[in-house]
Formats: structure tokens, sequence, C-alpha cells
């Protein structure tokens, strides 16, 4: 089965070991409406992947990951240059490149009322892989992805992981020489990450298939042999990863928090800081990366006491993408929260509490047995992969959906009786930003600000803070719907906050967006935790639970643990494993192997 | 393995699939057996055309024996239910609420007019709002007077009306029952609904589960993909037509005249126009929402308005005429009526079916044209 047989057909120059080659490869997309600006999604791209090679192609939203992808697999005819694929051209030769590689698009392209074998069957069907083959491929593909107790499960009651491993099945169901995968790993729980990245190694080294695989995921770039970084459109670098590494070597940093200093105070002061290009929270120590023109740690300002816990750092590939990504305009600087790292982390009353929290549609049980409280001034992380219960569990706190059993105090209140006054006090952004992208900035805001029972004088001024605070002044009389993405989830958040609520309900607000607004996100949430306002956030980036104080991990609707993230963490800590990131600690949770200790941490 | 095996396995391979999906989405369900049922049922039972037990005030300023046996002529037909007013003021009341929709009033010298051998009038009024009812109450009224006049006749008594009489038939629905005309036309409605918006639909449907982006990656031809949507919703559509008939022949009593071959030749036509309709939207809509709207306002709404089921096209204005020859269900309708109440009636069905035979390769090859195997916005 590793014998590659070549297609009698294809170009015969095709000797070397190349199975995908894009030569300046450039796609516009003509304007839906009239007035508006043609979309170019790629520019100039070129790019070449090898038998046997995993090829990450890495990039935020909109960096045309997935344009690159379909013109591979012949779904979108190239503006200019060309992509060949196994000697032949993806525009021209479409449906002979159609029957040699596998395809997963970025939803797997399962149909969920047909079963797990009925889904293999119709892409067999349409590939032609005759009945014998199938008899001896089924099985493999079925016990490579652990599929194969549910033949008879429908593709909509699988998991988030399994509809995952499946629609890898569907795709690899004619042995193809070339695998395009499209995010396959979005808002999949790390235990099913980490088993595809096992399956997608076992394919390229063990059957010599070449894949490209895009995703938004910056931890991922490190498990390729070579990274294409796309940006905008354009390619901003590709290597294997280590040459990332090798370009910031030397400016990358870990600060230890001293005793009673907690690490985001650290990281908002450090945030506004000139001469650093990049500082995040990882596994409770602050990492930096220095700007390239700055000397080692010099160059920026810094108390003695953190200067202490400072010490070089072994660059990952994160590192060098935030040192490669073009600074968009002047960072964002809260003006308000001016912090030393002196101030005691305040403890504030309760004003979330659920006691056995539990909704079930039909037989199903979204959510389980949930208990957990929430102090004022916190930022409380619900984290989880996809249908793991987080956005459930949101609605019933925000009132959305009536809950199914247990007790749910917020802001005082109990919210199956009284939701009309808890609701004033709460500040709501859904999953998706839910503006009205017809209508301006200003509209939406004025909207929204009337909704809650703002008028006049204070309307205007809530508003003013709004431009002010959000930076979207300049754009106050743009169509919402023409904002670039991190100015919609300013405005999102801008909307939520207009009627100044003690507690904002935030669902996956990170999902979807670049990495650089995903910082500006969390520095501006810690600006408000720091002026009273508690924070429950929902998330799919295990890594993002850093910036929390203290966080709930759910899977499959009940509780995994709950604690702050150190605790969390502390949980996974092993022999092997000394500095578990919040990704180990999940797996070790999910597989029961923390199972013991995490009794400590549940409540 | 051959061309014509790898096509026969493209081919089952889609038709499984679109099988399962059908039997296993409730919506599909509903849109193909549950709202067709629903309408046969409404038409057949609930929805009539025909006027029946009016509710008739009758005024009675003569008691002389003519004006009495005319009253009973009322009182007897099925028609009629005679209410008898004592004044025409109050029987005006009763119909301004609605009580009755008609009067009939004898006046003061009703009997002394017969019987000097004079034309006696018989006032009838009507509530006019629905005309065509109003018609119908009128033509039953006549007919009553008619039918009393010539009996007065034959018994060689004063009568007031000629002795000639116009003796009407009407041909082909001789209980000129409505129920005959609606039941064959609704066949046309509910074939629209399976071929135009079902079919819009689930392809509209694929586009957004994603489910669409994964079969175009596959080795599917173009022809692949249109046989493969046009093959299964042309048997749903045969299948429920052939529901349909079977229902108003045994249930709702409809004569078929013409031959069950026939009709399902002609039917398959109609069919296929439907669906190309359906699949032409399909290749320019990739939204359900839209493309709803879109087979609503093209496909069924015409079949309801312009197709000649409810409303008689050669009463409607010139250019509502004109657009209605764009209809398939015109024609369609048409020969439905035809099989159904007349026989085969080559000279009506002919032209007929060669407008849906031209209509549907048409929309079948606009169609094809207009797939793609690319994602590229249409």
């Amino acid at each position: 089965m590793t014998t590659v047989v070549r297609p009698p057909d294809s170009d015969p120059s095709v000797t070397t070991e190349s199975v995908l080659t894009a030569r300046r490869l450039t796609k516009t997309f003509a304007a839906a409406k009239a007035k508006a600006e043609v979309v170019t999604a790629l520019q100039g791209v070129s790019l070449k992947v090898d038998r046997g090679q995993v090829a990450g192609l890495v990039g935020a939203d909109g960096a045309g990951k997935t344009t690159l992808l379909r013109i591979a697999a012949g779904l979108l005819v190239p503006t200019e240059g060309t992509v060949t694929v196994l000697g032949l051209d993806s525009a021209r030769d479409s449906l002979a490149v159609q029957s040699r590689v596998g395809y997963m698009p970025q939803r797997f392209g399962l149909y969920e009322d047909l079963t797990v074998a009925e889904n293999m069957d119709l892409y067999a069907d349409l590939q032609g892989v005759p009945k014998a083959e199938r008899r001896r491929r089924y099985p493999r593909l079925l016990a490579m992805t652990g599929l194969a107790p549910f033949p008879r499960r429908r593709a909509g009651d699988l998991s988030g992981g399994m509809k995952q491993k499946l629609g890898l099945a569907c795709a690899l169901i004619k042995s193809p020489q070339l695998l395009l995968l499209d995010e396959p790993t979005v808002g999949v729980d790390p235990v099913s990450r980490r088993e595809l990245w096992k399956i997608v190694y076992e394919l390229a080294e063990g059957e010599g298939i070449g894949v490209l695989l895009a995703t938004a995921y910056l931890d991922e770039a490190e498990r390729c042999h070579h990274v294409a970084l796309l940006h905008e459109g354009r390619l901003m670098a590709e290597g294997p990863p280590r040459a990332f590494h090798d370009r910031v070597r030397g400016r990358v940093f870990l600060i230890a928090p001293p005793a009673g200093v907690a690490p985001r105070r650290i990281h908002t002061r450090l945030a506004r800081a000139t001469g650093i290009q990049d500082v995040t929270i990882r596994a409770g120590r602050v990492r930096l990366v220095t700007a390239a023109d700055a000397a080692a740690g010099a160059a920026f300002d810094l108390p003695a006491t953190w200067r202490a816990g400072m010490q070089p750092a072994e660059p990952c590939f994160e590192d060098a993408f935030m040192a490669l990504l073009p600074r968009r305009e002047a960072a964002f600087a809260p003006a308000a929260q001016i912090d030393d790292g002196a101030a005691a982390v305040e403890v504030g009353e309760v004003v979330v509490r659920t006691e056995g929290l539990s909704k079930y549609f039909g037989a199903f049980a979204a959510v389980q047995d949930l208990s957990f409280e929430v102090r004022r001034g916190e930022i409380f992380g619900l984290l989880g992969p996809n249908g793991a219960g987080k956005s459930t569990t949101f609605r019933m706190l925000c009132g959305l959906t009536t809950a199914g059993g247990g007790k749910l105090t917020v802001a005082g209140r109990d919210l199956r009786r009284s939701r009309a006054r808890a609701r004033a006090r709460l500040g709501y952004m859904a999953q998706r930003f839910s503006l009205y992208t017809q209508l301006s900035v200003r509209e939406n805001l004025q909207f929204y600000g009337r909704a809650y029972g703002l008028a006049g004088a204070r309307l205007q001024a809530r508003m003013d803070w709004a431009y002010a605070e959000f930076g979207l002044a300049a754009w106050r009389d743009r169509a919402a719907g023409e904002l670039p993405g991190g100015y919609k989830q300013r405005l999102a958040m801008a909307t939520a906050l207009l009627h100044q609520p003690d507690i904002l309900f935030l669902d996956e607000p990170t999902s979807g967006v670049d990495p650089l607004a995903r910082r500006e996100f969390w520095l501006r949430i810690n600006g408000f935790a720091q002026q009273g306002v508690t924070v429950v956030v929902t998330t799919h980036f295990m890594e993002e639970s850093e910036y929390c104080d203290r966080m709930l991990i759910m899977s499959r609707g009940r509780t995994l643990a709950v604690g702050t993230p150190e605790q969390i963490r502390a949980l996974a800590r092993s022999a092997d494993l000394p500095a578990p990131t919040m990704e180990d600690a999940f797996i070790a949770l999910a597989e029961g192997r923390a199972g013991a200790a995490s009794s400590g941490a549940h409540q | 393995m051959t061309r014509q095996s790898l096509f026969r396995m493209r081919m089952a391979g889609l038709l499984r699939k679109e099988l399962r999906q059908i039997l296993r989405d409730p919506s599909s369900i509903a849109l193909a057996v549950v709202l067709p049922l629903v309408m046969l049922f409404l038409f057949g039972y609930g929805v009539s055309l025909d006027a029946e037990h009016v509710p008739l005030a009758m005024v009675l300023q003569d008691r002389a024996a003519p004006a009495r046996e005319l009253a009973a002529r009322f009182e007897g037909s099925r028609y009629f239910d005679v209410r008898h007013a004592a004044s025409l003021s109050e029987a005006r009341r009763w119909l301004d609420q609605r009580k009755v929709e008609g009067i009939v009033c004898l006046q003061s010298d009703f009997a002394a007019h017969i019987q000097r051998q004079q034309a006696a009038s018989v006032q009838v009024i009507v509530n006019g709002v629905d005309a065509n009812r109003a018609r119908l109450i009128q033509a039953y009224a006549r007919g009553v007077l008619q039918q009393w006049g010539a009996l007065r006749h034959a018994r060689g008594e004063a009568a007031a009306v000629p002795a000639v009489t116009v003796v009407q038939r009407v041909w082909f629905n001789e209980g000129a029952v409505s129920r005959n005309f609606l039941v064959p036309g609704l066949i046309a409605l509910i074939m629209t609904l399976i071929g135009t918006l079902l079919t819009a639909l689930v392809v509209a449907r694929e586009w957004e589960r994603g489910t669409m982006e994964a079969i175009l990656v596959t080795p599917l031809r173009r022809i692949d993909l249109l046989l493969g949507k046009l093959l299964p919703y042309f048997f749903l559509g045969m299948a429920g037509m052939g529901l349909s008939v079977a229902l108003a022949v045994t249930l709702f009593q409809v004569p078929l005249r013409g031959s069950l071959s026939v009709l399902f030749v002609l039917s398959a036509l109609f069919m296929l126009a439907a669906l190309g309709l359906g699949l032409m939207i399909s290749a320019a809509v990739r939204v359900q929402f839209v493309a709803a709207q879109i087979s609503i306002v093209t496909g069924f709404l015409p079949a309801v308005f312009l197709s000649g089921l409810l409303f008689d096209l050669e009463s409607t204005p010139l250019p509502i005429q004109i657009v209605s020859h764009v209809v398939p269900a015109r024609y369609f309708v048409t020969i439905i009526h035809t099989l159904f109440m007349a026989g085969n009636v080559w000279s009506v069905l002919l032209p007929n079916a060669l407008a849906l035979l031209v209509m549907a390769v048409l929309f079948i090859a606009l169609a094809y044209r207009n797939i793609t195997k690319r994602l590229e916005a249409p």
C-alpha cells in the first residue's frame, strides 16, 4: 500500500518528490457590490509540497489559506499563476486532480443524516473505489480513526473530534497522493487534535502522502515539516519551524512573577512598554519578545524585582509570527488603568453562583451538574471544545434559556424569577458579533444604548466614551459590515458595555480573530476587570485561560476541573512533564490521568 | 473499471444518499408528502366553489296561492335554505348582517299580474361582494323560477314565464362540482412544490451545510451533478402525482376519462419542466431562504394564479394572459383537466404537451449550462 503508482497520464517530468507546486498564485474576487473594492485573497504566492512532507499553511483568518487549498483542489480558478498537483494543472485538469487528492473542507463535508458507513460508501462511490478494495481499505481507515465501533452511528450524532476523523476517513477513501486539510482542528478538543496529528504523520511518513494543512493555531506550526506563513494574501516567510525560531533567537524571555504579583499585572504593564514586540502569559509566566533593535532586555523599563525573575527562553513559532507581523496601528494602550503591580487583588462578593446547574435537550445532557461561583472583578473562563456545553451554560447565565435544573443566581438575583432586572446589569456579547451590518457604527451604538434604556445626554456621553475607549471615532459613519475584523469585535464589545453592566458575558470573543486582535482583546478585558467589572468568558483556545483569574474546564456537558490556571496545570504535573501547558492538563483530565488530583481543585 | 461502470457507481451513490436523506429528514417528508396530503384534503373537502344551501330571505307581500307555491319551490331546492321575513326591511337587515346572501321578494300584486297573463316581476337581490358566487345564486334563482313557470305551463295554468325556455346542460362536469375541477388541478401544484421548491431547497441546503464543497472535489462531472438531483426528485414527484391521482379517483370520486398512461407520460413532461426550473434556481442561489423565495415567486404562485387552476384565464386581462404562456403549469392544468373530465382529446393535449416539452428541454439545458464545479460566486 505504500507504493505510489503514478497515473499514466501524468506529466513524466515529475520525477522529483514534489506533489504540489504553486507558482506566483494570485486570486482576486469581484466585489459583491458595485462600489466595494475588489478583494485580493492571494497575491503572488509560491509554494511547494513534497512527497511524505507535512506542510503547514499558517495564518490568521483572511490570510488566504482556504483560497489556496481550494485552488489546489480545482474548486477555484486562479486569477494569475498556476498550481500543479502531481504533474497536472489544477484548473485545467481538475477532474483528474480531484481523483488523486483527498480534500477535507473546514466543516468536514459530512452528511449528518447519513451514518459513518454510509458517508464512507458515498465518497467511495463518488471516487469510484471498487468493492474489493473497499473491503481491504475500510477496516484500516476505521481502525486508524477509532471509528470502528460506530459504523451505524449518524454523523450528526458524533462528537466534534469524531466528525473530524470521519471527514478525514472520507478524504482518504481512495488512497490519495496529496491530502489537503482546511483547518481540521478548529474547535476540536485537544485529545482529538493530538490524535489527528498522529494520523497525519502516519500517512506522510508511512505512506508517503504529501499533506498540506491550513491552521490558525500557531502552536500547530511547530508540528509541521515545513511552514508557509500567510498574512493578508501574501507569503510572509517559509521554511522549517526551526528557521522561524532562529529569527527571534535571543529576543525571547520569560519572567517568573515574584510572590504575590499576578502574571496579568506584569503583562498589562509590559504591553505598553516600548522596545517590546510581543508579550503573553504562558504557563503562569510572562513571555516577551523584544523588538529587533532593542538590546537584550535593556531597552525597556522594568522594576528590579521583576527583572530578577527574567531569563532567556527558547523561541517558539508564535514568537516569530508576532515579530514578523506588520504592526497595523498604535497598539492598544489603556489609559485609565496605570498599574505598577503593587495593588493586591481584592476579592469581592460573589456575583454569579450556580449549584448543580443542568440542561437537557430531550435525552441529551448538554450541561450536567455544573457548580461554580464568580466574584466581583474576576475574569472567569469557561473552557472546552465545541459541543462541551459552554454556549448552553452561557445562555442559562444570561437568562436566554431557562435552566433545566439546579440553582442559578446572577447579580444577586435568581434568574428563574426576575430575569429582566438581572439582565439590565448584564452585558452580553454573542458568539457571532450581533451587529446590524447595514447600520453605521453610530447607529449600532445608538440602537443598543436605547435598547438598554439610555437616552439624551447620557447616551451621548456613553457613545463618546465608546468612541474614545475603542478607537472607533474615525469609523463612526461606516457601516458595521464594512469594518475590518478587529474593529467589528471592538464595536460588539462597545455595544455590550454601553449601559455600564456589572457583569460582562463574552461568548467565544476570540474565535476567528487574528492573534494581534486577540492580544488587544485580553488587555482590554484586563482593564475592565480592574475597574470592577466581572467578566465571564468562553474560549476553545486553551492557552487563553492563562489570562483568567479562575476557570472551569468542561467536556461533554461535565466539569473536568475548576480552579486557577496554576492549580489546573498542576493537575497534569508529572515526572516526564514538569511544566505542563493548559493543553496537557486538558488531555490529562480528559483521559482520567489527573482524576485523583482533580478532586483537589474541584471547588 | 470502465467509464460506464464508474458512472453507474457514482449515480447509485448519489441516488442512495438522496433517498436516505429524504427518508431521514423530516422537513423533506413534510414538503413531499404531508403538505400535498393537507392540500388535497383541504381542497377536496374544505374549499368549494359551489353554492349550496345558500341562506335566502323570502318576503311574501302576496299571500295568494301562486306566490305560496313559488315560495315552496324555493324551499324545496337544495341550493337554498329559505327563511321567511316579515318585511323587506327585515330581510335587508338580515342581508346587512350576513345572515342571508340573497332576498326574493314577491310583491303584493304578484298573483294578480299572473291571473291577467301579465309579466309578474319577482325581485331577486343578491349580495354581490363575491361576484362569482352572486352570479351562481342568480342563476339558481332563475332556474327555480323557470322550472316553476314550466310546471304551470304544463298544467295549463297561466304562467309568468314564456313557454319557450332555455334548457341548460353542463358538459364534462355535469354536476358542476368544483371538486372535480380543483383536485386534478392540485396535482399540478403538488408537482411544482416537489419539482421546484424542494429541489431548489435541498441543493441550497448542501451549500449551507458545506457538503456541496466536499462533493465538488470528488471527480464528479457536471452531468452527474445534474442527474444526481434530477432523478431522485423526478421519482419523488411522480410518486406524489400517483398518490394524488389515486386519492382523487377513489376518495374524491373525480372521474378519470382519459387514459392513465397518457396522464403519466404528460405528467412526466411537466415534472421535468418543474425540475428544470428548480435546478436553474439552485444553480444560481446558495442560500435556502433565497431559494425558497425565488421558487415560490417563479414556481408556486404562478402555478396557483396563472395556470387556470383557480381562475379562468380567458377572463383575465390580456397582459396576464400573455404572461401565463411562460408558466408551465398553465399547459399542464389544461392537460390534466382535459384528461380527467373530457378524455384523450388529442387536439387539446398535443399542443400543450409540445409546449411542456419545449420548456422542459429549455430549463434543463439552462440548468446544465449554469451548473459549475467551481466555488466561484455565481
